[in-house]
């Protein structure tokens, strides 16, 4: 689990450009299931085939980045912000492209912190031409946190836990997952989660799930001075009641902690007073889909150093697995 | 582009497009181009060959609103009081000429004069909240033989040549893509696409929403007019597009990410056939693409801009080679994707 | 039925967004003497029909939307003292809460009331700055344990009030009646189109989680696909210190929306009803898209012609909002004559409206 977490974590992928973090899940699935295919926006979908009727597991492959939008003369690159990136968690941080080029942020001169918009930040790739710049990097490119995937002990340390760890633990239960299942189950590896949840909508539509079950992190209350949380790590996977996208389906909540409780699997319950998942999206689409989600709790989300536990995501595989075999009744 | 100066001649605020859309059905039945207009009051130009040919299904999109006012009250002394449709920044508001209502009705919007005006009053800027259309009535009752509640408003800004190379006129926003539309329409030797003329673009990107519904699409393009900035006070990086620097095209905005096959063509196209262009430098803002790339089961996008100047405001600015070389790029993209298979 | 009854009731049943059974049940026992058919969906939308006179076989389909969802609160901790913190679900002022009774929805319901720290043990400072979500508390007065044998984190809470007929009989006041009150004027409308002939099927929606963003009517219209929808909702009354141009008098009839969110058509029809039938009315302009479920309604499927009818309220958000039965009955009046109205012709126009 540690390997294929560090392996996800590493690949490069913010919304938009999925690509390579797609490569490494399909070669990772892609024996596991019957088949595995991309969609027009780019999602993968994994498919375990079965009769009865469909669920859909949705984890988000997209992570946070910062959008090229200006060379200057010297070679220093303005930025725009991909997904919840918030400035004052930016300077001093490094950032790497796809093709291996990497720089750091800062800024122009300022008095206060507050002061500190997007328009004064910059890129600093090393370049100290345009000419020079634009051989390594072009206006929309996008970079990624550079940061390495860290053993705490207990706990794992690195960038995009937000959503990888719901990938690792989708693509674990992929592997654990018997020969034969009571109904077909779709897994699938949205994009653009972080620009307002819109792989899962598209994928949502086509798929026509009876049943959707997302895997997303979700934050902790457990810090010092935090917001008020009932949420910790190292206390189990969370089951969502409500975030600001959904209310979770009571039927399908219900399912998820009778078989956590039935199966000595540890969770806690799950209200986010903002943010949303991809299951907000499936549940709207069409004539309306029951949608729960599994939540991983995650520490200092969507900052560069994101913490998650190692018991919370192995119980998560340990419930994802349960909710696949459960033999979910025709809506 | 005598097309153009009509366009941008008729009101057509968002929800309130009719004035647009009878002129481009106009143009379309001179031209015998069949059409239909849905329940929202979107124009789909459907060409039956699209499907027989085959993917990629291509749409080709612009929208028909611009931003405007809708007059909420009429006060005693005849007044107007109004909202805002659409995105508009309130320092433009004052002392201009607008036009109410179905029958055109001038009005001007007024402010408390600045002699009258406190010193602290004088430091703020006017809000909306603070300033009234005032139409030249003795008060309410007559105020009311020509305007009712919920009217819409539109900026009067007839078009106008400036310098060499540049009109100045409102509603270019989305009245150049029409424009560009209108002319492909009638450029007989392209291969089949549907268009799309659409409304409520500025609130929300809602006909979109259900065009996309209503037409199965492999592809879509985006025609759309965006912010140029190339203005004393915008740094280079602040300027999000230039004037006079050929077509913009968006690698990404709030609404989109652009599909990277189709942002590959446009540039190979525009590089072969020398037409400048340039990226959009700023993810901010949203499209029609944003709705259309998620309908259905999605929908690959890009969009391509002809930049303007004071977007959103009475008096915008484009450049006529932008005009130019934008439309020129459309119909060659068109050509590319569907001349090969 | 007794409209001031039937609104009561309504008015008293519990119904926060996610979570609206009791007010849905009680809707269904209405509905169910007035339609052919009554269902639920995935959401918790519930959805009667009635079918339309005469043998054609392409009838109008049209939808009436009124959510029955109220805005309420989410436990999101129960603290060691037996405490319970939480959010709210849709737009609740916090200032408002201030010793407010509700009700925790647990394995049992409790009683409980929102309590701040008293004001002697304040500052003047901290009197002065605005209440925030994070300085109230829902106390119970059970022991912790008890609290954590019944609580959990998002149990959802709902707020006490008991309906109340005011001073003048046809004045009523109550918690909910954002939208309980475009509900019973639904119920009420159902009732008398039994008097009207009526060409058209009719699909009367009681939507669910509307206050959350109009997530219900997304999905019934998605269902019923018809070929008009209109939102039954409630606006501002005047209340002191308000601009005219923002409010609406109550007992002066209903409010007919109109703007981009609204197909001209529908609101022009509607307001031809009300005159020819000499019904009160009263219009208010949206520039945008409104906050009520019309918002969604307009943008299904390949576009649907939506309409807006509100009734005018005081304190909106708050549990003691006011209405006036007068504008309730007068809208089910408009909403029958309405109906009664439509034929295929209505449709052919709608169709060829641009």
């Amino acid at each position: 689990m540690e390997k294929l977490l560090k392996e996800l974590t590493a690949a490069y992928g913010p919304a938009g450009h999925e690509e390579e973090i797609r490569e490494v899940i399909e070669e990772q699935v892609k024996d596991y299931v019957d088949s595995c295919y991309t969609d027009t926006l780019g999602n993968l979908i994994a498919v375990r085939e079965g009769a009865g009727p469909r669920l859909m597991v949705a984890a988000h492959m997209d992570e946070l980045g910062l959008m090229v939008t200006h060379v200057d003369e010297n070679g220093f690159l303005r930025i725009a912000r991909v997904g919840g990136v918030v400035p004052h968690i930016l300077v001093g941080q490094r950032f790497v492209f796809s093709n291996g080029t990497a720089g750091t942020i800062n800024h122009e001169k300022i008095d206060e912190l507050k002061e500190l918009e997007w328009s004064k930040l910059y890129l600093d790739i090393g370049c100290s031409s345009r000419e020079e710049a634009a051989e390594k990097v072009n206006v929309g490119d996008v970079a990624v946190y550079d940061q390495e995937f860290k053993n705490l002990g207990q706990r794992y340390l690195g960038k995009s836990m937000d959503d990888r760890v719901g990938c690792a633990v989708l693509v674990e239960t992929i592997k654990r997952l018997p020969r034969q299942l009571p109904q077909e189950v779709i897994f699938v590896f949205t994009v653009q989660e972080e620009l307002g949840l819109r792989g899962a909508r598209t994928a949502g539509y086509a798929l026509e799930p009876s049943y959707a079950v997302a895997v997303d992190v979700t934050r902790v209350g457990d810090t010092p001075e935090s917001l008020v949380m009932d949420v910790s790590l190292g206390k189990g996977p969370a089951v969502k009641i409500k975030d600001s996208s959904l209310i979770t389906h009571h039927g399908v909540r219900e399912i998820m902690f009778s078989l956590a409780e039935k199966n000595g699997v540890e969770y806690q319950r799950e209200v986010l007073e903002r943010g949303g998942t991809d299951a907000g999206s499936i549940q709207l689409t069409r004539e309306g889909v029951p949608s729960g989600v599994l939540s991983i709790p995650c520490r200092y989300v969507h900052t560069p150093s994101e913490i998650v536990d190692k018991g919370d995501v192995e119980n998560a595989v340990n419930l994802l697995e349960q909710l696949c075999l459960y033999p979910w009744k025709e809506v | 582009m005598l097309l153009l100066e009509k366009l941008v001649s008729a009101s057509g605020v968002s929800g309130n497009e009719d004035e647009v859309r009878s002129l481009l059905k106009s143009e379309l039945e001179k031209k015998d181009t069949g059409y239909r207009v849905d329940t929202l009051g979107n124009i789909l130009v459907e060409n039956p060959e699209v499907e027989q040919q085959g993917p990629p299904r291509l749409l080709l999109a612009a929208h028909m609103d611009e931003v405007g006012l809708m007059v909420t009250s009429i006060e005693d002394g005849g007044f107007l009081r109004f909202d805002k449709v659409g995105g508009i920044d309130d320092r433009v508001l004052v002392s201009r000429k607008v036009l109410v209502g179905s029958k055109k009705t001038p009005g001007v919007i007024g402010s408390k004069a600045v002699h009258l005006q406190k010193p602290e009053e004088r430091k703020k800027n006017l809000r909306a909240e603070d300033l009234y259309i005032d139409i030249g009535v003795k008060g309410k009752e007559e105020a009311k033989k020509y305007v009712q509640t919920g009217d819409y408003v539109s900026f009067y800004s007839p078009l106008q040549e400036l310098g060499h190379s540049c009109y100045k006129g409102k509603a270019f926003d989305d009245r150049a893509g029409c424009a560009i539309l209108w002319e492909l329409l009638n450029e007989g030797r392209l291969p089949p696409f549907h268009a799309a003329f659409t409304v409520q673009e500025e609130v929300g990107l809602r006909g979109a929403l259900v065009v996309g519904n209503a037409l199965d699409l492999d592809m879509a393009l985006i025609v759309e007019t965006t912010s140029a900035s190339d203005v004393p006070g915008s740094k280079e990086h602040e300027q999000v597009s230039r004037l006079g620097a050929g077509p913009v095209l968006s690698i990404m905005d709030a609404s989109v990410v652009v599909d990277k096959g189709m942002l590959d063509t446009l540039i190979r196209v525009a590089e072969e056939n020398e037409i400048p262009y340039q990226f959009r430098g700023f993810n901010g803002g949203g499209t029609d693409a944003g709705a259309l790339s998620l309908s259905r089961a999605g929908v690959k996008t890009a969009v391509v801009s002809v930049p303007a100047r004071y977007i959103h405001s009475p008096c915008s600015i484009i450049n006529r080679e932008d005009l130019h070389y934008t439309r020129k790029l459309v119909e060659l993209f068109v050509k590319e994707v569907k001349g090969k298979k | 039925m007794q409209l001031k009854d039937c609104l009561q009731e309504l008015s008293n049943a519990r119904g926060v967004s996610g979570n609206e059974g009791e007010a849905q049940e009680i809707i269904e026992k209405y509905l169910k003497q007035h339609v052919h058919e009554v269902k639920k969906d995935v959401l918790g939308n519930l959805v009667g029909y009635k079918k339309g006179g005469g043998r054609s076989r392409n009838k109008p389909r049209l939808f009436f939307a009124a959510h029955a969802d109220e805005i309420g609160l989410m436990v999101t901790r129960v603290e060691e003292e037996g405490f319970l913190r939480f959010t709210t679900i849709g737009g609740f002022d916090p200032r408002t809460l201030w010793g407010q009774e509700v009700t925790v929805h647990g394995k049992n319901r409790l009683w409980g009331v929102i309590g701040p720290r008293p004001p002697h043990l304040t500052t003047t400072r901290e009197r002065k700055k605005e209440t925030r979500l994070e300085h109230l508390f829902i106390d119970t007065g059970l022991p912790p344990e008890e609290v954590k044998n019944s609580v959990n984190t998002g149990d959802h809470v709902s707020i006490n009030r008991d309906f109340t007929q005011m001073a003048n009989r046809r004045y009523a006041s109550g918690k909910a009646l954002d939208n309980r009150a475009g509900v019973a004027a639904l119920l009420l409308f159902a009732e008398e189109l039994a008097r009207f002939k009526h060409v058209s099927e009719v699909y009367f929606v009681f939507t669910a989680q509307e206050e959350v963003g109009a997530r219900g009517a997304l999905t019934s219209t998605c269902s019923v696909e018809p070929d008009l929808g209109i939102a039954v909702d409630v606006c501002h009354g005047n209340m002191p210190r308000t601009r005219q141009d923002e409010t609406f008098e109550l007992g002066k009839g209903p409010v007919l929306g109109h703007g981009p969110n609204i197909h001209p058509y529908i609101f022009k029809r509607l307001q031809n009803t009300a005159e020819e039938n000499r019904l009160p009315y009263m219009t208010e302009p949206h520039a945008g898209p409104t906050p009520t479920d019309a918002r969604s309604i307009q943008i299904t499927g390949e576009g649907v012609a939506s309409g807006l009818v509100s009734l005018p309220l005081r304190y909106m958000h708050t549990s003691v909002e006011v209405v006036n039965l007068d504008d309730l009955e007068v809208m089910a009046k408009l909403l029958s004559l309405f109906t009664a109205s439509v034929d295929k012709k209505t449709v052919e126009e709608l169709r060829c409206y641009y």
